[in-house]
């Protein structure tokens, strides 16, 4: 990734979000992944001002309580999140969900390749393309100083 | 507005490349990038933001999978045209990405604000350019877009871009 701060990967199967921290073991990839396990405890995890935000969500669809689209059009219209780059990661290649997910601005949208070594495939494609691409370094300024302010673990930027 | 043709890029469906530039050197550079890349998809070059919506917006041309972005334009600028593109309900779903020598935040910010879909910082060498182009090409291929959802028409870029 182009910065060192967390990737969140919202992802309610425990198997999945498994896949994907292994993916990103074998790649080396050395940012956190922070996992939240559908659209809320996203949301809560994002709106927690000692939590770093992410550089980049990976967001799966299908989740219980608040699934990816409902997420994505609540994130989207928050001044504060909507700059966070969202890829889709899901199994559902219905046309409808794409076309809801690109309509809430998505950065790309990947169907999860069944076998794992064409997963790890395109895990290291995501990964080059979001350390080739800039990202939004700078939260808004006053959010930025707070941050500074109250984050008392170090881990702010 | 040119078009250029023979290019093997299977970011998805063949369908265009929608350059925003107004620099006709860069937009070579671009055209050379795809060519050594044997990157399949058309290109077409438009010079500023206006010039893109006619073209987004008149429905004989083919909706292009990706749009490369260049934000320093006369007339309406990168921004400006991300905004307008990106609150249209047609224009929305195509993924835009920024291709600029621009390195301020103010520009990342405003351009992540407003759903830009990655921002590339033009390396200045030609082989630094190519592998950009390369790894561009690699994540629209995989990733899905957005492309022929549009349930009212079905357009056949082959015949349209052609003509």
């Amino acid at each position: 990734m182009r910065n060192l701060r967390s990737i969140l990967l919202v992802e309610d199967d425990n198997v999945d979000a498994m896949t994907v921290k292994r993916a990103f073991g074998e790649l080396k990839i050395v940012n956190e992944l922070v996992r939240a396990v559908n659209g809320e405890a996203a949301l809560n995890y994002l709106r927690g001002h000692l939590n770093e935000k992410p550089c980049v969500i990976l967001l799966d669809l299908n989740m219980p309580k608040m699934n990816g689209i409902e997420f994505l059009r609540v994130m989207k219209v928050d001044d504060e999140l909507r700059q966070i780059p969202v890829v889709v990661l899901t199994t559902s290649k219905d046309d409808r969900d794409k076309m809801k997910s690109f309509k809430s601005h998505v950065a790309g949208y990947i169907v999860k390749p069944a076998d794992y070594r064409v997963f790890v495939e395109a895990i290291k494609i995501f990964d080059s393309y979001w350390t080739l691409s800039e990202l939004p370094d700078s939260v808004p300024e006053d959010t930025a100083l707070e941050l500074q302010k109250t984050d008392c673990t170090g881990t702010g930027s | 507005m040119s078009v250029y043709w023979g290019f093997h890029l299977r970011m998805r469906d063949l369908k265009p490349v929608l350059l925003l530039e107004d620099d006709s050197v860069d937009a070579m550079t671009v055209k050379r990038a795809l060519k050594d890349l044997d990157v399949k998809n058309p290109l077409v070059n438009v010079f500023n933001g206006e010039q893109a919506l006619e073209y987004l917006q008149n429905s004989d041309n083919a909706e292009p999978c990706v749009i490369l972005l260049d934000l320093n334009m006369p007339k309406m600028n990168g921004i400006e045209f991300l905004k307008i593109a990106k609150s249209d309900p047609r224009l929305k779903c195509v993924p835009v990405v920024a291709l600029t020598t621009s390195k301020t935040d103010k520009d990342k910010l405003e351009c992540f604000d407003n759903g830009v879909a990655g921002y590339i910082v033009k390396p200045v060498d030609y082989n630094g350019f190519l592998d950009a182009m390369k790894i561009l090409n690699l994540y629209w291929t995989l990733s899905e877009s957005s492309c022929n959802l549009v349930e009212k028409q079905d357009v056949e870029p082959q015949k349209t871009v052609c003509s």
